[in-house]
């Protein structure tokens, strides 16, 4: 994976940024030596590593717009980072670039209860807010499965789901608003604690920005009532065509369940080693469909899914009983990736959307892949919504392996994309995917994006590297080449 | 008159917009123009008719997707998923008689560019919870997409929430995909009667807090529950407050049981079943009351829910000639003023500075929307980013110049 060459002039400035930061964020706010530097050399994506030229904590939204302002002034790139679980590079350093953690942001400002929102800093994990409102019978809704540390920032950089967004949403779908830092260190709102936005949605455009556009300071989420109950059922089936087809089914019929998720044997295989979760071994197939809601509802819900499941040939059907019982159902499903951990050295875990009919043909074309590369894979499925997490596994310390599962990786995404999908569901672009985005893009696509990020941030030094395949300078990309007088009037029909 | 240009297929859409470009001649896009009297007037030479882009692409009920040329009627969408039990679930309102127009007529195109967004909002999302992913023509004359045509994606930026409420000035749509759900199998309606404004919003906190999953929540003061076509809500001859619910039959008889039970101290309690529960929503959502008498300036306000009562209370200690209603729980406001000069900018956007949110002119004859601010001002770094936004997509300012603000 190329980063931009680093600026070996801004490296050569070193010291002097060292404390020019120092007289924004005084103490120990400015990290400049390589042994705490090397905390920050890495995100979720583990197979990338980059030392920053110097890490900044800020602690107040004043410090994050001066270092921002400063950066841009001297032309320095700069890196955000949250908790650092981007499984997709979001968060990886730069040599000639400052690294900003928002990690002393870990306050929750506000709670309005009666507004049902609360206003939180960004560096506050995802759990968090949950851990803050529960207590009065609220939560917060997306739930992705790094929601222990993953922090609300960086759910908004990159617009995370998790396994109920079908039915509740991903993050932009429940914030309300932003304060946020521009390159250029100048402070906007977006939003509040009310619905949508008097002029464009910027909202919208910066959650899943990827830390591209501006850096979040404070967020405004919605926070919603717990459902009454919340009931599963584990359905195994023979083959994924009737696992695919009974999830189908399920949302013909009306139905939308709060999580359905997929497992394929070899998952089903691993996790059930792991945990012990009651998984049948001998099915191909297994699905958890979880209701939640008012109790009348979910006990009624229940019955119909379970029809549609052995209409659909389920071999296997269980009904939690308990709490306690359906928290084992998912234990296996939660523990999908450590579990995936325990029976090879590596793997890498892959996030592409498919539509959901499609599953039965890439679920065999993965078979061929995988084949082809030599290397296991196992597949979770966020089968309401299409979002396909295949993880392959492979072992870093054989030469040439995880080239070999890259390419293996890069060959699924643009399988999702090929049968109508999407590169990403969840996990965003990032170093993962960028060089695969012309696969999903054209070059006006693309460039049209990228003219947004010029609006935004038109020196291209916040966050450089992720997301665009190639950088363009932001004048040549405005310019628009026109030919006065020599485009006919459309022939078009009048009136 | 503007000279009109009709598309029928993208290409000419590009053709028509590359020769504005070159030639810096704004176009005023439009479908039906049943929502044309909103924004800044306009003052292009040229329009440009996207309603004969039509027809349904795509519909797989069981993807819970839709591909749809934004010409299309909302009533031809809503006629088809209805017959897979499906539904828009973002209800988008049929304006168009808030300006003295036919019903109907609005495109999902319509939608797009207004971000529409009914009673369901607070629990199901607006139009830009909904498109999914979109082909457009920028101003520039390219084609281009963005977005996906799966419900799951972060691929890219997210442009689809981007053109949501940017009311045409970014890109003119030639496809959209939108997301689509399942529709309830019952609805119905627990009313409360005789509270204040204030005491509405308090039992619609309630309400929404509770784990009963509502669906709409508004409050009809009793000048405005006496419009109501509903004769339990009309006969009331008091303030009306609506709270919905929506599921299956027995799921809907519990929590209206259960919600009755949580609200008895607030007042009587009524309930409405099937037909009189989807008329009264239709008519909040449409805005029904104040179709007449259409000289009556017409303002649409977005607060946080418990401060709808209190901005209210401020702009009728000036002006005791204002009608309202709310919906969202209090956080949405219509707002019914006399016709007057200034069309009650300065107490409306005062009290709403005060609070947090945004205030829209909805309906104003077209002088007034041409020199009051119909968006709400934005603080001075914001608008130039918005105007920056727009360069990006539009840089010879020729799709619907000035509808929003000068220069977007």
């Amino acid at each position: 994976m190329l980063m931009p060459a680093p600026e070996q002039e801004i490296i050569a400035q070193r010291l002097e940024l060292i404390a020019a930061l120092r007289q924004i964020v005084p103490g120990e706010g400015v990290i400049a030596d390589e042994t705490s530097l090397r905390a920050f050399e890495c995100d979720g994506l583990t197979a990338y590593r980059q030392l920053p030229l110097v890490a900044v904590l800020p602690s107040d939204t004043q410090q994050v717009s001066a270092v921002l302002k400063l950066c841009n002034e001297r032309g320095v790139k700069v890196v955000p980072r949250g908790a650092g679980t981007s499984l997709s590079g979001g968060a990886l350093p730069l040599a000639d670039g400052v690294l900003l953690g928002m990690g002393k942001f870990n306050r929750v400002l506000e709670i309005d209860w009666d507004n049902r929102c609360a206003v939180v800093q960004p560096g506050v994990t995802n759990l968090g807010i949950t851990r803050a409102v529960e207590h009065r019978g609220f939560y917060y809704a997306p739930d992705p499965s790094s929601q222990i540390a993953c922090t609300i920032g960086g759910n908004v950089a990159e617009n995370s789901g998790g396994v109920h967004c079908l039915k509740y949403g991903l993050t932009t779908n429940n914030i309300l608003g932003v304060e946020m830092v521009l390159m250029n260190g100048e402070i906007v709102r977006l939003g509040g604690k009310h619905l949508d936005a008097e002029g464009y949605d910027l909202l919208g455009l910066i959650c899943g920005s990827e830390g591209l556009l501006g850096v979040i300071t404070e967020v405004t989420v919605r926070i919603l009532p717990k459902p009454a109950t919340q009931r599963a059922l584990l359905a195994g089936f023979p083959s994924s065509e009737a696992a695919g087809d009974c999830v189908a089914k399920v949302i013909a019929a009306g139905i939308i369940p709060g999580g359905m998720e997929m497992m394929d044997r070899p998952a089903i295989h691993a996790a059930e080693d792991f945990v012990h979760a009651g998984y049948p071994r001998d099915v191909e197939a297994l699905l958890i469909i979880e209701l939640d809601g008012p109790s009348a509802e979910v006990d009624d819900l229940l019955a119909r899914v379970k029809a549609i499941a052995e209409l659909c040939g389920s071999t296997y059907l269980r009904v939690s009983q308990s709490e306690e019982e359906r928290l084992t159902f998912w234990a296996g499903r939660k523990a999908a990736f450590p579990a995936v951990g325990r029976i090879s050295p590596d793997y890498l875990c892959m996030d592409g959307t498919i539509p959901r009919k499609r599953l039965p043909d890439v679920l065999t074309r993965m078979t061929e892949l995988s084949e082809k590369y030599g290397l296991r894979v196992a597949n979770v499925f966020h089968a309401g919504d299409g979002n396909l997490h295949p993880l392959i596994l492979y072992d870093a310390n054989n030469p040439g392996e995880l080239e070999r599962a890259e390419a293996f990786g890069a060959d699924i995404l643009r399988l999702c994309v090929e049968v109508g999908g999407v590169l990403t569901g969840e996990h965003g672009v990032g170093v993962e995917k960028r060089d695969l985005m012309p696969a999903m893009f054209s070059e006006t696509d693309l460039a049209q994006q990228e003219r947004v990020k010029c609006a935004f941030d038109p020196n291209h030094r916040l966050n450089p590297g992720k997301v665009f395949p190639q950088l363009h300078r932001c004048a040549e990309m405005g310019k628009m080449h026109v030919h006065k007088g020599k485009i006919a009037f459309p022939d078009l029909p009048r009136f | 008159m503007p000279e009109t240009f009709v598309p029928h297929g993208i290409s000419d859409v590009a053709d028509v917009i590359r020769w504005a470009a070159a030639e810096a001649k704004p176009l005023d896009l439009h479908g039906h123009r049943s929502k044309a009297q909103l924004g800044r007037p306009s003052q292009s030479g040229y329009a440009l008719d996207l309603s004969r882009l039509h027809g349904i692409l795509d519909y797989e009920p069981a993807e819970l997707v839709m591909t749809v040329r934004p010409g299309t009627l909302i009533g031809d969408i809503e006629k088809q998923l209805a017959a897979q039990n499906q539904m828009l679930a973002f209800e988008p309102p049929d304006l168009g008689p808030l300006w003295g127009g036919p019903t109907n007529r609005g495109t999902l195109g319509g939608a797009i560019g207004c971000n529409l967004a009914g009673p369901r909002r607070f629990k199901a999302g607006a139009m830009r919870d909904h498109l999914l992913g979109f082909v457009a023509v920028s101003g520039r004359g390219e084609i281009f997409k963005a977005g996906g045509k799966v419900v799951k994606n972060v691929t890219g930026y997210d442009l689809p929430k981007l053109v949501c409420g940017a009311y045409g000035t970014l890109a003119a749509l030639t496809e959209a995909t939108i997301k689509v759900l399942p529709a309830p199998e019952k609805t119905r309606t627990v009313l409360i009667f005789g509270l204040d404004d204030a005491k509405a919003a308090q039992a619609m906190a309630v309400a929404a807090s509770s784990p009963h999953e509502v669906s709409g929540l508004a409050h009809l003061p009793a000048g405005i529950a006496a419009k109501s076509g509903v004769g339990y809500v009309a006969q009331a001859q008091q303030a009306v407050t609506a709270i919905r619910v929506e599921g299956t039959d027995v799921s809907v008889k519990a929590r209206c049981e259960a919600l009755r039970d949580l609200l008895k101290d607030f007042g009587a309690l009524e309930e409405l079943h099937s037909m009189n529960s989807s008329w009264l929503w239709r008519e909040i959502r449409d805005v029904s009351y104040f179709v007449l008498p259409q000289d009556r300036v017409l303002w649409r306000i977005s607060t946080a829910p418990m401060a709808g009562p209190v901005v209210m209370a401020k702009i009728v200690a000036v002006r005791p000639d204002a009608e309202a209603f709310y919906d969202w729980g209090g956080g949405l406001i219509w707002l019914s003023l006399a016709p007057g000069e200034d069309a009650g900018e300065p107490p409306v956007r005062g009290a709403v500075a005060k609070h947090g949110g945004h205030a829209t002119l909805i309906r104003a004859d077209a002088a007034l929307r041409g020199t009051i601010s119909v968006f709400h001002p934005q603080p001075p770094a914001l608008a130039d980013l918005a105007r920056r936004v727009k360069e990006s997509f539009d840089p010879m300012n020729i799709l619907n110049p000035g509808r929003m603000a000068a220069g977007i």
